[in-house]
Formats: C-alpha cells, structure tokens, sequence
C-alpha cells in the first residue's frame, strides 16, 4: 500500500553522493572566527552603561516633579495606585475578550501607596517634633478626614512652589499634609528615600519593585528616556542608551505599539501579548499547518540556497 | 552477575537504545550528503559557536558578582563581550530560522527537530530580556518598568515580577541558560539523528 507523496511533509531517500565533511574542524573554525569577531566588536564599539538614577537625583532635578507623585500616591491617582493586580485591585486591568486574566491571578505583589511610598518611609526617619506630631495627627485621623486633607491640598497643589529646599502649598483644611509632603521630599533628596524603600523587606534586598515604580509613577524618568530615544513610539524597549543595536529581535513585539489598534487601545499590551503568543504558537506549528508550510515549495527560494546541487542535478 | 543479568540492566538497555539511535558516525559524521553545500548551513554553526561565547564571557562576568562591571574597565570590556556574543548569537539565529523555513527543513520526520528550534528561539529571547532588566543601569530600569505592563497584563507578572533583580538574575543566569543549552543540545541531537533534509524533489510515491 502506498500514500500520496507529500512535497511539504516528506522526503525522498537521498540517493546521491557524499562528501568529506569535517564536523569538528567546522566547529573549531566557527568558534575562533565568532571568537575574534565578538572581540573586535566589544573593542570598537564597547557597551553603553548609562548610571541608574535614583530618587535622589530625581528630588534634586526637579523637587516639584517628586512631590507631585508623592502627592499623587496619597491622593492615589498615581499610576501605582490606580493600577490592580498585580499590585491592588484598584482596578480590573486589561481585558483580552472577555478574559481578566491579571484580575484573575489577584494581588500578589500587594502595594498600598500611601503607607509604602510615603507613611513608611517617613516613620523610618530619626524623630523630629513636626514630623512625629504630622504622623501622629495622621494615624490617629479617620478615613474620611484624611481624605478631605488630600482632597483640599490636591486642590491646592497647583500652585505648589519649591524655594529655599521648602515644598510650599497655600491652603487650609489640610492637616499635616505640607509636613509629610515637605518631610518626604527632603528625605529623597538626601538620598534616605532610596535606602527606605528598598530595605522595608529586611537587611538583605535584591528587590527594587517600590523605588521603580515610585520612579516610574514621576514624570522624570518618562523625560530622560524620552531624550534618549527609548520610549513606547519611539520603538520602546528593544532600543537602548547610546547606539547600540539593543534587543532588535524583539521588533516584531514593539512593531505592533505603533500601529492601530494596540497603541490607541486601552488593552494594548494584553492584546500584543496574545497576538504575539498566537503567532508564536503558529510559528512552532508551522510543520503542521496546510498553506503556510507550502510557501517554501512555492517561493522556490530553496533554489538560491541549493543552488550548487540544482545546478549539478542541471548538468546531468 | 549473569549475562542475562547485565542484559537487563537499565544501564546497559539505556546505552543500547542510545548507540542505536545515534550511532558514532552518525552523531561525528565525517562525510555529508552532497547537497549540505551551502553558505545558509554557516548559520547552524555560528548560533552554536555564539551561545559558546556567551556562555563563556556570562561566567567571566560572574565571577566577581553583578556589580563588578559598573566600576571596572576590565568588567565593562567582559560586558561588551558578554553584548556582542549576544548580537552575533541572535543574528546567526535568525538567519539561521528563515533559511530553515525556506528549506522546509521540517520534511521527513523532522517537525520535533523544528520545534525545538523555535523553543530555544523563544527560550533566547527570555534569556536575553532577563539580561537587559538585570544590568542594574538606566536601561534595566527603563526596560523593566516598561515591560512591566505587558507581562502584568497577562497575570504572569504576578510571579514573574521584572522589578525584582534578585529574581531576573537567578533566571538570567540560571533557569534560562540551562533551559537554553538542554533545548539547544536536544536540537543538534535530533540534527544529528535525522539528518540534514535533502532538498526539494519532484513528486513521488513512497510506500507506507
């Protein structure tokens, strides 16, 4: 019994000669030559190491910025706060169809702006009356009165001036807001924010999620990025600092951020998420798929890359 | 021990099936079917001999912990190695996968060898990510908190949190280059195993 050939499945028993081939030879040659192209490369173009930044720098280039986001995670209009999972269920986060699947998973990274990015860090400080008296004050308060205190000196925030390394906001109603506001900010311009935030886990930390998002919730680390080419349409992440090629294989990922639907949808990233995961998929199932394992037979680009056997196979 | 005894030993059957399987002369071939004639199969053996060099200078680079490259000149050229390995390594790989896709090399028995192609492409690429978010400068911070998003979006952010650098660098240097090298030595097994496919033919029948 016999099937029907299948040109883009199978294969006819090779029935042609064969020739010498050196397979450690082969390797030797390819390493040394990757060796010494990877060593040239690194002595003529090195690698971009552009320094972390951290709260410090951000507080002392632009005071106003930080307290805005500090503002901003006590109001909890920062984007933190807003977030949902994995971070807080302030919101049911992206949807893919009818899919909530960070919702899902839940809250497991917990964050609460407002005692983790600026109550906390400020009981970590030596005491000091007006400090101790504002945390007190704020302790002691009932939801609802702090609230009105955020609410009033969110109001007022517009005006917000920064002279004499002071945070100043004119309003009333406020309670220890201009305190904990102005505490805070020169806590992260003497550097103590950045060593607070990363040691509320203990001693020993290798985890940066709160400094980064408290970065991430300012407007200063957007701008730097911003200046150096690295933002979402600007082709986001595969760039790096410097001109460096970066992660240009991931190109197809940020390709579909700068075109509709994904880059004006609210769901964007869990939709170049699934797309990119559904293409992936098809990619490895490629053998099996009817049409798309066609395209190499009928391209006949094979014929470049065999071109000595078809022409051989020509000749006789 | 008897002879029957050693015959069933799970040692001596597993050595059987593995010779028979890949035999020396098909796992250290020292002749190719004349067609394997082609600047394209350059590629296979440069994405091997690039992972080789990224292996090596990622240890280099271990060896005196994640923060040594920031303040050394001798770290930062071992970083740059450490790049550039990589840039080679995913070049070669992709060209490498389109001529693979252009030769249908997937023909004769070989999908399973195709497929582990692209998990280790896919697998390469998580490696690579986990590199750029662990190198502790500007870049690490902008990349990680941007793609933040898109992996919180799918729920697995919850786990895989590319804040944390204690964790992006245990799979940065651990689980995906260990994953990376397991689905890399599989793929040339099943290389070498099935054979390198033979070029187009024209239709013919073949029994069952």
């Amino acid at each position: 019994m016999s099937k029907r050939f299948r040109p883009d499945v199978d294969v006819a028993p090779w029935k042609g000669g064969h020739s010498p081939y050196d397979i450690i030879k082969e390797g030797t040659i390819a390493l040394v030559v990757v060796g010494l192209l990877t060593l040239i490369l690194a002595v003529v173009f090195g690698s971009p190491d552009e320094l972390a930044i951290t709260i410090k720098t951000w507080s002392n280039a632009t005071p106003l910025d930080f307290a805005a986001t500090a503002l901003s995670e006590l109001n909890l209009t920062s984007g933190t706060a807003q977030y949902g999972a994995p971070y807080n269920n302030a919101s049911t986060g992206q949807q893919l169809g009818p899919l909530q699947l960070a919702k899902w998973v839940g809250a497991r990274i917990p964050i609460n702006t407002v005692n983790d990015f600026v109550i906390d860090p400020l009981k970590s400080l030596p005491a000091q009356p007006d400090l101790s008296t504002g945390l007190k004050q704020w302790s002691s308060a009932s939801s609802a009165t702090r609230s009105h205190w955020v609410s009033s000196y969110t109001k007022a925030s517009a005006k917000m001036t920064f002279v004499n390394g002071q945070v100043t906001v004119t309003a009333s109603d406020v309670g220890p807001l201009p305190v904990l506001i102005n505490n805070l900010t020169e806590m992260a311009r003497s550097g103590a924010l950045d060593q607070a935030l990363v040691t509320q886990a203990g001693f020993y930390t290798t985890d940066f999620t709160l400094p980064l998002l408290f970065l991430a919730d300012g407007s200063y680390l957007a701008s730097l990025a911003d200046h150096q080419h690295l933002t979402g349409d600007q082709w986001g992440m595969m760039n790096e600092t410097g001109n460096y090629p970066g992660q240009a294989w991931l190109w197809l990922y940020t390709f579909w951020y700068q075109i509709p639907p994904f880059n004006a949808s609210g769901n964007g990233d869990v939709l170049v998420w699934g797309l990119m995961m559904a293409l992936s998929v098809v990619l490895l199932l490629v053998p099996f798929i009817p049409g798309l394992r066609s395209i190499p037979r009928k391209t006949r680009i094979y014929r470049v890359i065999w071109r000595e056997h078809y022409q051989s196979v020509a000749k006789e | 021990m008897t002879y029957t005894e050693i015959e069933r030993q799970w040692t001596t059957r597993l050595r059987r099936r593995f010779v028979r399987l890949l035999p020396p002369e098909k796992l250290l071939p020292d002749t190719q079917p004349t067609y394997v004639s082609s600047w394209i199969y350059v590629f296979g053996v440069t994405t091997l001999a690039a992972l080789a060099v990224v292996i090596a200078s990622g240890c280099l680079l271990a060896l005196r912990g994640p923060q040594w490259w920031h303040t050394s000149s001798v770290g930062h050229f071992v970083n740059s190695l450490h790049l550039w390995s990589v840039e080679i390594f995913f070049f070669a790989m992709v060209v490498h996968l389109w001529g693979k896709y252009f030769m249908a090399a997937w023909r004769g028995g070989r999908a399973l060898t195709w497929m582990t192609g692209v998990v280790t492409f896919l697998t390469s690429i998580a490696a690579a990510f986990t590199g750029y978010v662990s190198q502790s400068n500007f870049d690490s911070q902008w990349i990680s908190t941007q793609a933040k998003d898109g992996i919180n979006a799918t729920g697995a952010g919850a786990y895989f949190n590319v804040l944390n650098l204690g964790q992006m660098l245990m799979w940065h240097i651990v689980l995906l280059p260990l994953a990376a090298i397991v689905l890399t030595g599989l793929h040339v097994i099943l290389v070498r195993v099935k054979g390198v496919v033979p070029p187009f033919e024209e239709p013919v029948k073949v029994s069952q």
